[in-house]
């Protein structure tokens, strides 16, 4: 039978997957964007599993926010991500220091 | 007897996790996207699977029908070349499995000694229990309409406040072209567009 060690390990091999990507992605924000998706991810696996093992629905109720809030979070990034290629042709993290004062 | 639940369970994680692995591996960010959506898809057959119908057919609808299209679209739109994007992989890789390794450890470290304190079940707000027999989704809304009104409100008031801020930061005024002005065009009368000349005959304007 599935218990709930099986999805928090699930859960935290997803959430260290994500990490690991931002650090492998270092120069692509698209990807970085989607780590950080799969990590979100993660992260409402593991409110579900809790919700589901202690009978307590508000788990849901919190995945549901942290979806709502995820998806804001990615249209902002992704609307940041397609000015700053309109103004400079790349979208290469490392350059993003030039605005420091 | 083969158990039903745990084969499925794991197919659904052995596939979200290789597929997960696939995004941030991946060289071509179009797969990478196409992965991100695999993965969504197995973790909505989680979320069935622990009885939450709701969510698992939300995150259907909301990360792959919107926010992976967004994804598809941008980079699609954006159009980089992706050789060099990769070329910082292996300087990075090896600090990127450090931490990796780090935080891996300590999520099972946690899991292994974790125990459920015995008040935890006296302290749940909406025992799943009370909506015995209801659907999940009808529960799920019963809380959210009641309790958690008020933060689902806010909930779409930060939807509203994205999507303008993301339409604020793309939309751009360029020089040179030409548009209809509607306003000006209904508030055009005859009187001042158009002009009667008398000409006499014979002779030109």
């Amino acid at each position: 039978m599935i218990s709930l060690d099986h999805y928090l390990a699930v859960a935290a091999l997803l959430f260290t997957i994500g990490g690991v990507g931002v650090f492998l992605n270092r120069r692509n924000v698209i990807v970085i964007l989607m780590s950080i998706e799969l990590m979100l991810l993660a992260v409402n696996l593991n409110f579900v599993a809790f919700s589901q093992s202690l009978g307590d629905l508000v788990g849901q109720v919190f995945t549901l926010f942290i979806l709502t809030v995820a998806a804001a979070e990615s249209a902002i990034g992704l609307a940041i991500l397609v000015v700053y290629f309109r103004n400079r042709g790349d979208i290469y993290v490392d350059d993003i220091t030039v605005m420091k004062g | 007897m083969i158990n039903v639940t745990a084969i499925l369970f794991y197919v659904f994680a052995g596939v979200l996790l290789s597929s997960a692995m696939m995004v941030v591996t991946v060289r071509n960010t179009v797969y990478a996207v196409l992965f991100l959506i695999l993965a969504f898809f197995n973790a909505a057959g989680l979320f069935i699977l622990v009885h939450a119908e709701f969510l698992a057919l939300m995150l259907v609808v909301v990360y792959v029908g919107a926010v992976a299209v967004l994804f598809l679209f941008v980079v699609m739109m954006l159009n980089v070349e992706l050789s060099h994007l990769r070329e910082t992989v292996k300087s990075y890789s090896l600090i990127g499995s450090f931490v990796g390794g780090i935080l891996a450890i300590e999520l099972i470290l946690v899991m292994v000694t974790w125990n459920t304190s015995t008040e935890a079940f006296n302290l749940t707000s909406a025992p799943s229990a009370f909506y015995g027999n209801v659907s999940n989704t009808k529960a799920l809304g019963h809380l959210l309409y009641t309790h958690y009104a008020l933060i689902f409100q806010g909930a779409g008031l930060i939807l509203l406040i994205a999507m303008m801020g993301a339409i604020v930061l793309t939309l751009r005024h360029r020089e040179g072209v030409k548009k209809q002005n509607v306003a000006s065009q209904l508030a055009r009368r005859a009187k001042e567009s158009v002009e009667l000349v008398d000409i006499p005959s014979g002779s030109g304007i």
